[in-house]
């Protein structure tokens, strides 16, 4: 295996972007991505693009038909990656081992979600559920993490002002990032008068519906260093799945796949959660980041929500979590968050990540995607080579 | 929901039949192929039993169209009496009666309506016992 560099990133704007359409999406982002990179997009050689379900967002599929052809990409070999809303992170580990495996030097990681063009996104996120033994009884997605949420309230004493300060630190962070969709602070009492979505989480519990899309360039470290540009390194890539159902795990209050992910990424890696200095994490809903940071190994259980109330995964607290503002304020289109977390990291690592820039110079940058309710999850650790 | 669909899950649906594992014994709902726990292929039907307790839940207030005219409603993980989990509806309870621990049993109802030409879809939902 190949060391795999990440010599670019891209992102489009996240939001409501009611005048541009998917194909669109995708294209600006590589575009954006290609300019970072500042290579010639004729050696691009191949692509894995992350998307959840524009079948039922937008019914489009043969996805990496459509988006090469309007990115200018055709005729190079691509391929849509599913897995629901890791969809992104799971095209990123597709397009590292295609490069590590020697058989491409240039490969883009993409991902993209148009969710605002008219279809019911609760029922389309929904189907990242099981759809017989869960959606089929009235389950909803911020259904199945509230009930992991009763879950862990019930055995840690995790409080709903500990989920709230999740979304006020995220919210926070996101003020600072021009790409995000709601890059605005609330209060901690915005959150908990939030409108009622599943008990225990309101409305500020969750992440948006966002359109969005997002690319990253890999290449081989030893074609990045003659580049003469910065680069980070991937030196551990982890991924794991579990049941779909969230009835068919022995502890509801934990999302295991998340810590199986991150251990393989960690013995790849050759380090531990103490050697990582931020993490991007996939905080869907508010109790989400707190069970998140328990599996990666950055607190013990039970003590997520005290840690996110006292300030410690803040821009300078012990582990800044979600740098960006996170799914919660800079959007969540589900198949490009994957990408749009490395892009963070990216930014960081190479100290272009603007008014939230990390005051220590990080080292290393993680970024933990998952689908549904912890069907599967990918984790990520980047290092920054200088 | 077309009818093909529907009608291979009534065993589930109707009378909650699961499948016992021949090599470990553990039981599965819905029944599967290979066992979970130790990778057998062989199983028995057995029925499940329809006394159990919450494990977790929530209150839904914001459901996906089919379920619209049944919002608030409140959905659980139930754990039965033999271990066995499943996810479904509590039935005429007022939000604040269940709560992790509550004891419910398993009864049969209409769960959606269905639209247009769909059929009307039935199945399980449990009810706080006492």
């Amino acid at each position: 295996m190949r060391d795999v560099a990440v010599i670019g990133v891209g992102l489009t704007k996240f939001g409501d972007l009611w005048e541009t359409p998917l194909r669109d999406l995708f294209a600006e982002a590589t575009l954006a991505c290609v300019k970072d990179a500042d290579i010639d997009k004729k050696q691009i050689q191949s692509a894995y693009i992350g998307c959840m379900t524009s079948g039922l967002f937008v019914a489009q599929e043969h996805l990496a038909s459509i988006l090469c052809d309007y990115a200018g990409l055709n005729p190079i070999g691509a391929t849509r990656v599913e897995s629901a809303c890791a969809s992104g992170g799971a095209a990123f580990r597709a397009a590292y081992l295609e490069v590590a495996s020697g058989a491409s030097d240039f490969v883009l990681a993409g991902g993209v979600e148009k969710m605002n063009d008219g279809a019911d996104a609760t029922y389309c996120l929904a189907t990242a559920a099981d759809q017989e033994y869960e959606v089929y009884h009235g389950v909803t997605f911020p259904g199945l993490y509230a009930m992991i949420a009763h879950a862990h309230m019930h055995r840690y004493g995790t409080t709903a002002e500990q989920l709230a300060a999740v979304a006020v630190k995220n919210h926070r962070n996101g003020a600072k990032n021009p790409y995000a969709q709601f890059p605005m602070e609330i209060s901690i009492d915005t959150v908990l008068k939030s409108v009622r979505v599943a008990e225990p989480l309101g409305l500020m519990d969750c992440s948006p519906v966002t359109d969005g899309a997002g690319a990253a360039l890999l290449c081989p470290v030893e074609v990045a260093k003659d580049l003469g540009r910065p680069f980070v390194k991937i030196i551990g890539s982890g991924h794991a799945t579990d049941s779909i159902a969230l009835h068919d795990r022995a502890d509801l209050a934990a999302i295991p796949v998340v810590g199986r992910a991150a251990r393989r990424a960690y013995e790849q890696a050759g380090v531990g959660s103490k050697d990582i200095d931020f993490c991007e994490v996939h905080d869907c809903f508010t109790i989400a980041e707190i069970v998140c940071t328990e599996e990666l190994g950055f607190f013990e259980r039970g003590h997520g929500g005290p840690s996110a109330a006292d300030g410690l995964t803040a821009l300078d607290g012990q582990i800044p979590i979600n740098t960006s503002g996170g799914l919660k304020s800079k959007g969540h289109p589900v198949g490009a968050t994957g990408i749009a977390q490395i892009a963070e990291v990216f930014w960081q690592l190479t100290g272009q990540a603007g008014e939230r820039q990390l005051k220590k110079s990080p080292r290393l940058g993680m970024a933990q995607n998952m689908g549904g309710s912890g069907g599967s999850s990918t984790v990520h650790i980047l290092e920054v080579v200088s | 929901m077309i009818s093909p669909r529907y009608h291979r899950e009534i065993p589930q649906r109707y009378r909650l039949e699961a499948a016992k594992c021949d090599g470990c014994g553990k039981i599965h709902f819905p029944p599967r192929k290979v066992c979970r726990e130790c990778g057998g292929e062989s199983f028995t039907t057995t029925n499940l039993p329809s006394r159990g307790k919450v494990v977790t839940h929530t209150t839904i207030w914001i459901p996906p169209a089919p379920f619209e005219d049944q919002k608030p409603y409140v959905v659980a993980i139930v754990e039965l009496e033999n271990g066995v989990r499943l996810t479904c509806m509590v039935a005429e309870a007022p939000p604040d009666e269940v709560t992790i621990g509550t004891e419910v049993e398993i009864i049969f109802r209409k769960l959606q309506s269905g639209r247009d030409w769909e059929v009307l879809q039935y199945g399980y939902k449990a009810r706080v016992v006492g």
